[in-house]
Parts: structure tokens; C-alpha cells; sequence
């Protein structure tokens, strides 16, 4: 296996339409029997992750007593995990507009994480989920600073990639803050330097709520327990961190996902659009609780080719979508966690260096 | 699928758990649940807590002759009150979606001497979904959303001496909350309120006891009750005949567009239109009126002012930018959802699935919906 595995023979055009129209039966059952139980479903997490925060910040208020440091830590951890993933990232993508409820509805949605909403839904939902990996386009093929393919000119600063991918975990929402600004358009003339200013504005206005909220509100509200509730709080913000980057990078970065050129992605139909989904996604395997706590984004196939259906439905179309690749030959990759992870690290290894290595 | 979006500014009346300190607290407690509000919390305690979204709880369901029920409705904090004659936006939800219709408010506006309550009379129209629904399948307790009370078919402050209603069938909701005010305070000496009512029978006609029990206590009231089914269709010349000096009158009618047009015409011929009010009503959501051969149809983009023929086939977003107007983009294949904009009336055609939908109010994704007939899109 090469780094970026080479193109498959392609799909005749036949068999692509073929393999695309059945794509579409599948989402189109889905959007049918969408009702009460994914409404029921969707509310419920929202309780949940809100009782959670609330225990969290109230447990962390006595966090001089180390249970109530240790209970209110794992409580908002889980809490800001859940509002990140399953909440904010799918809401965001208009998984439930079709509820036609505005509480829960991408236009209206804000999520606890430093990028404002806007930002992010542009250079991911736009950016990203039309451009998947293709060298050029998709800025997420390793955010403007990890070189992920060969593809890709290497610097000398990406001997030093290693270090700084593993250094961007535990800070990984002010990451994507600073790079949802997009500072390299305005370099390339995409974008006004007005325009630039007026985000970095509206990123300084959450950032500063979102910091206030975590590291001087709730501290100060803790009076004796200030410290350890600061602690605590940053611990959960840390954790969360190091979790979406983990589930972000296992998506597209595992060894055997591709990358595409911009000349192959000309006049692209709807099923070619969606090979190039599966080819350039990559599942990870779990249980109940690992697909909650990642938003669902171990299907990250079935997310690419359908980012607006509800995300509980992935793990019921995920077995189809699968047997459909085996069926017509095309890639699907999948594995535990553990090893998307570890094949993950070994591209950005890989690609520090300026020789295209093979494993 | 629509989504509605109320803004809705806290009322002088929505105040039961608020006061000034409450509401330095509230304040204060957002920069702790940022970028939530508080409001999101107190909305899983209680919908009715919350302002953000503004809700109400079924009290009571009274049957209302055939077809009909009176809802009785507990508003929640977000109420900002209404007045009579206006109606009220009530959201449903039918297997996970949230559907919105509109009906006229009967009760009174709150005058801070009576507890809290709104009413409404649904009628059931078998063909639709959501008004079934609520004659059939709701009990006391049921949680409903309220959008901000609507409409310029109003009640003026101070109420005008002479006043002609002509309603027909359901037309009678708006007028029955105008009477209800006026029954509840001492209108001024010398008002003078003619209702001319037409329904079926007497048996299908809504209100009937209270309406003519009212007439009898309330010296400013004279009713006069038309029955479709002796007398035939309630016309313009029935109203000349019934109210000689109805030029004169400030005049406020309420049912079938077919009434209506005549009504506006006689009022335009003697110089009247002034003094006349309408309210359109609508049972169904807004059916596109003649679909074009090919079920495109001609799209109006309402802000940019910007009109033109969509076929069938043809995104919204492209018909839009050929016509010359600047619209919001994104991905322009229906994945991002940065093209959304809010339909203002008709139907749209999901290019992928072709399905026909779309209400008042939905806000849909214009690179992959076709027009399905004559709309308008609020961009």
C-alpha cells in the first residue's frame, strides 16, 4: 500500500451511476423515515449534555473536595464533548432542520467552542465537505500547516510537524479559531483585508464570553474552590480538545484514505462526487458510547456522503453503504480506533519528510 | 419543515416570573451559559419558562359543534400579548417536524385583571394534517408553540361608534375576539355593532348560543344570523339590504375570498374602501395558483426586486443570479446549507427527491429546489 494509495481503476461511468443511484435510495429511505423517535432522540442528548454541564459547573463550585473536583471535571468533559460533536458539528449541518424546530436548527445554533459558527460552517461545511481532500481545495487536508500528501510541496517546518500536530491536541479550539479566519485567502487575494478584520472581530467577541465564562466567571463564583475550578475547567476544555482532534484527524488522515488532484475533480457528477467521499473518508469502529461521544463521526464515510441526514441514523446505513463498496469495488475503510489513530500518526510522520516514503 | 422565527421582545404582561431584579439576573446568568441563554435551561424544566421560543400548555379543550374546538391556551414567559381581532401563529409537531398554522385569537387581550389566558377555535379541515390534529388529538396538557400575535385586522383603541362585521363560517374567530372585548368593558353610549353572520345552519354555526345570548343582554349589538342553507350565499347585496348606511360604517369582514372581493368592490364603487377592513383567511397553507406547464413557475426574490420564470428544473439560486440578484452561496449542491432563505408563500421541488414542499415561513436551500409553481422567497 502507498501513502496516498494510488486511484483505482475508475468506475466505468455506468457503473458509477449505478453505484450513485443506489446511494440515493439509501438516502432518500432515510429522509422518509425521519420522525418522533430521531426528534426524541436529538432532545434527549440535549438534555442530557445540559444536566451534565449544570452537575458539572455545580459539582466544580466545591472542587476543593477531590471527589467533587473529580465528578464535576468528568461531567463538563463529557458535557462540552457531547455540545461539540453530537450537538454542534451535526446541528450545524443541518441534520435537524427538517424538525423545523429554531432551538435546534442550523441557522440559530451556537456552539462552546471559539470559532463562531459562521466561521466554522464556511470552511467546513462549504470548504471542506465539497473539496474533501483534494490537494489544493480542501484546506482541512491538513489545515494549512501538516503536509498529508505527496502532493503537497514539503517545507523544511515540516520536519517539525510531528511536534506541532501533537502540540495543537490539547488546544485544538483555538486551532481551528485561527484558522477558520482563513489568514491565507486574504495573503491569496480571496479575501478583503476589511472582511478578514470584521471575523477577527467577531472571533474576539466569542473567545472573550467563552473565556470569561470558563476561566474567570465560574472560578470567581467558586470563592474558596477558585483554584481547583479553574483547574478543573481547563482540564475539561483540554480533554475535549485532545478527543475532536483525535475523532477529526481519524476521519481523512488514516494511511489507506486518498486525496484527489483538481484536474480529477472536473465536471465531477453527483456519483463521482460521492466515490470520491468514500474514497477520501475513513470509518473507526465502537460501541454505542464511542459513537455518541464522537457525534457519530466514526461513520465518517457515511457523514461525507451524507452530511445533512440525521447522525443517528449512520450506524443503521453503514452495513449498506459498505456491502454496496464491496459490491462495486470501491475502497472502505474501516478499522478499531486504535489503529485509524495509529495509522494516522504514521502519515504525518511520513510526510515530514521531503522523500515519498513507502510503509 | 417551516421554521419560524418569532422575535419576540418580553411584554409588560410576560413578567410573571421576571421584575426588573429577575430579569439583572437572567442577564447575568447568560454570560454563565454563553453562548446558550438561560432560557435554553429553563426551557427543559418547563417550555413555558422560556422567551427565547415562546410556548403554551392546553388547559382545556371544549368541543365547539361539529368539527370544532376551543383551545383553551395558558401562554408562557415569552408572551408579548396581542389585540383583538389579531391572530396567533401555533406550532405543532407531527412526527418530529414542527408544522405552523394561523388562527384568530376569540379571547380578549389580557387587561392585567384576569389570569392569563388565550383562546382559539380550530375547525377540522379532513384534507389537512395539522388542524385534525388539534380537534382530534389534543388533550389538556399539550405543550404548543406560539409565534408573536399578527395582523392589522384589528379592534381599534378607541373603538369606532358604528361598526358593521360581516363574517362567513369561520370568518366569525377574529370578530368574536372583538366582541368579547367590547362585551367586557362598557363600550362608550351610542356604539352600534351590526354583525351580519352567515353559516350553514344553525347547527354548524360557530358561536351561536353566546352570539345570540350576547346580542340580547348588550344594548349596542344587533346580530343577524344567515343561513346558506335557506337563504343561499351571503352577498354584497345582501349586506346593502340588511345595513342601509354601511358606507358609513367602519366595516371589518372576515371569510371567503369570493365575499371579500365583492365586499371590496361595492365599498371601492361608493368611495368607501377606507373604512373597510378584510382578513383574508386561509384553512390550508398557501397552494401554488396556477403551476406553470412545465410546474416551474415565476419566482419573486422580495428584497432584491428581482422577478422572474423559473423552469422546473432549475435551482432557485440560478434563476436568481441569471435575473441579476445577489444571493447567499455556498457548496450550490445542497450539502453546506449557506444558500438558505426563507420562503415567503407557494411550493418548492427538491431537484433530488422530487418532492413538492414548502410553507410560509421554511427556509429551504435554493441550489437544490426548483419552483413547484409561483413563489416568493424573502431575499
Amino acid at each position: 500500500m502507498t501513502s496516498t494509495p494510488a486511484a483505482l481503476p475508475p468506475l466505468s461511468p455506468a457503473r458509477a451511476e449505478e453505484f450513485g443511484a443506489a446511494l440515493d435510495r439509501i438516502r432518500a429511505e432515510v429522509v422518509a423515515t425521519r420522525g418522533d423517535e430521531d426528534a426524541r432522540y436529538i432532545r434527549t442528548v440535549i438534555a442530557v449534555q445540559r444536566g451534565l454541564e449544570a452537575g458539572g459547573r455545580l459539582a466544580l463550585a466545591v472542587s476543593l473536595l477531590p471527589p467533587a473536583w473529580c465528578a464535576g471535571t468528568a461531567m463538563l468533559t463529557v458535557a462540552k464533548t457531547l455540545e461539540n460533536m453530537e450537538l454542534g458539528h451535526n446541528i450545524l449541518h443541518g441534520q435537524w432542520d427538517w424538525m423545523g424546530d429554531p432551538a435546534i436548527h442550523s441557522t440559530t445554533w451556537e456552539f462552546d467552542f471559539l470559532t463562531p459558527a459562521d466561521a466554522w460552517k464556511h470552511t467546513h461545511n462549504h470548504l471542506h465537505h465539497t473539496y474533501t481532500n483534494v490537494v489544493g481545495r480542501d484546506r482541512d487536508l491538513g489545515y494549512t500547516i501538516l503536509r498529508m500528501s505527496p502532493e503537497q510541496p514539503w517545507h523544511p517546518v515540516h520536519l517539525l510537524q510531528p511536534l506541532y500536530a501533537a502540540l495543537l491536541a490539547p488546544v485544538f479550539e483555538w486551532g481551528i479559531a485561527l484558522y477558520d479566519l482563513e489568514a491565507d485567502a486574504v495573503t491569496d487575494g480571496r479575501k478583503s483585508v476589511r472582511a478578514f478584520l470584521g471575523e477577527v472581530a467577531h472571533l474576539a467577541r466569542k473567545a472573550v464570553r467563552q473565556c470569561a465564562k470558563d476561566y474567570v466567571l465560574f472560578p470567581l463564583l467558586a470563592g474558596p474552590s477558585a483554584l481547583p475550578c479553574l483547574l478543573g475547567n481547563v482540564t475539561a476544555n483540554g480533554l475535549r480538545n485532545v478527543w475532536a482532534h483525535t475523532v477529526i484527524f481519524c476521519g481523512h488522515f488514516p494511511g489507506d484514505v486518498r486525496t484527489f488532484t483538481e484536474e480529477e475533480i472536473e465536471d465531477e457528477s453527483r456519483a463521482q462526487w460521492y466515490l470520491r467521499q468514500v474514497q477520501g473518508s475513513a470509518d473507526f469502529e465502537g460501541g454505542l458510547l464511542l459513537r455518541v461521544l464522537s457525534g457519530n463521526l466514526g461513520h465518517q464515510i457515511e457523514h461525507h456522503l451524507f452530511p445533512d441526514l440525521p447522525s443517528n441514523r449512520y450506524a443503521e446505513i453503514a452495513p449498506r453503504v459498505r456491502r454496496l463498496c464491496e459490491k462495486y469495488g470501491v475502497p472502505y475503510a474501516t478499522g478499531p480506533l486504535w489503529r485509524q489513530y495509529a495509522s494516522m500518526w504514521g502519515r504525518v510522520l511520513r510526510h515530514a519528510v521531503p522523500w515519498d516514503l513507502r510503509r | 419543515m417551516p421554521v419560524f422565527l418569532p422575535a419576540t421582545p418580553a411584554g409588560p404582561l410576560a413578567e410573571r416570573i421576571t421584575g426588573r431584579l429577575a430579569r439583572a439576573l437572567l442577564a447575568a446568568a447568560g454570560r454563565l451559559t454563553s453562548p446558550l441563554t438561560p432560557d435554553d435551561y429553563l426551557g427543559l424544566i418547563d417550555p413555558l419558562l422560556s422567551a427565547r421560543h415562546p410556548a403554551g400548555r392546553v388547559t382545556a379543550v371544549r368541543p365547539e359543534g361539529p368539527g370544532a374546538v376551543t383551545l383553551v391556551i395558558r401562554p408562557g414567559r415569552g408572551w408579548a400579548g396581542h389585540r383583538a381581532g389579531q391572530y396567533l401563529p401555533v406550532g405543532v409537531e407531527l412526527d418530529g417536524v414542527r408544522h405552523w398554522r394561523t388562527y384568530s385569537l376569540t379571547s380578549p387581550p389580557e387587561d392585567g385583571t384576569r389570569s392569563r389566558v388565550l383562546t382559539v377555535t380550530v375547525k377540522e379541515d379532513p384534507r389537512g394534517a395539522v388542524s385534525p390534529h388539534l380537534v382530534h388529538r389534543t388533550s389538556p396538557g399539550t405543550v404548543l408553540r406560539l409565534g408573536p400575535a399578527q395582523g392589522e385586522f384589528v379592534l381599534p383603541e378607541p373603538s369606532p361608534a358604528r361598526m358593521l362585521m360581516v363574517t362567513a363560517g369561520s370568518g366569525i374567530t377574529p370578530v368574536m375576539g372583538m366582541l368579547r372585548t367590547l362585551a367586557r368593558r362598557p363600550p362608550p353610549a351610542r356604539t352600534d355593532v351590526l354583525l351580519l353572520h352567515s353559516a350553514p345552519g344553525p347547527g354548524d354555526c360557530l358561536f351561536r348560543a353566546e352570539l345570540t345570548g350576547l346580542a340580547r343582554r348588550a344594548p349596542w349589538l344587533r346580530l343577524h344570523l344567515h343561513y346558506t342553507r335557506s337563504a343561499g350565499r351571503l352577498t354584497a347585496e345582501h349586506v346593502g339590504r340588511l345595513c342601509p348606511d354601511w358606507a358609513a360604517r367602519e366595516t371589518w369582514a372576515c371569510g371567503p375570498a369570493g365575499l371579500l372581493d365583492a365586499l371590496r368592490a361595492r365599498w371601492d364603487a361608493a368611495g368607501a374602501a377606507r373604512r373597510l377592513h378584510v382578513e383574508h383567511f386561509r384553512l390550508l397553507p398557501l397552494a401554488p395558483l396556477a403551476p406553470a406547464a412545465d410546474g416551474g413557475g415565476r419566482v419573486r426574490f422580495e428584497r432584491s426586486g428581482v422577478e422572474a420564470e423559473s423552469a422546473a428544473s432549475v435551482p432557485l439560486l440560478h434563476t436568481g443570479e441569471a435575473a441579476g440578484a445577489v444571493l447567499p452561496y455556498g457548496c450550490r449542491r445542497g450539502i453546506c446549507f449557506g444558500c438558505l432563505a426563507p420562503l415567503l408563500h407557494g411550493r418548492v421541488r427538491d431537484l433530488r427527491t422530487g418532492e413538492v414542499h414548502g410553507e410560509p415561513g421554511e427556509l429551504i436551500q435554493t441550489c437544490v429546489n426548483g419552483a413547484a409553481g409561483p413563489l416568493a422567497l424573502d431575499l
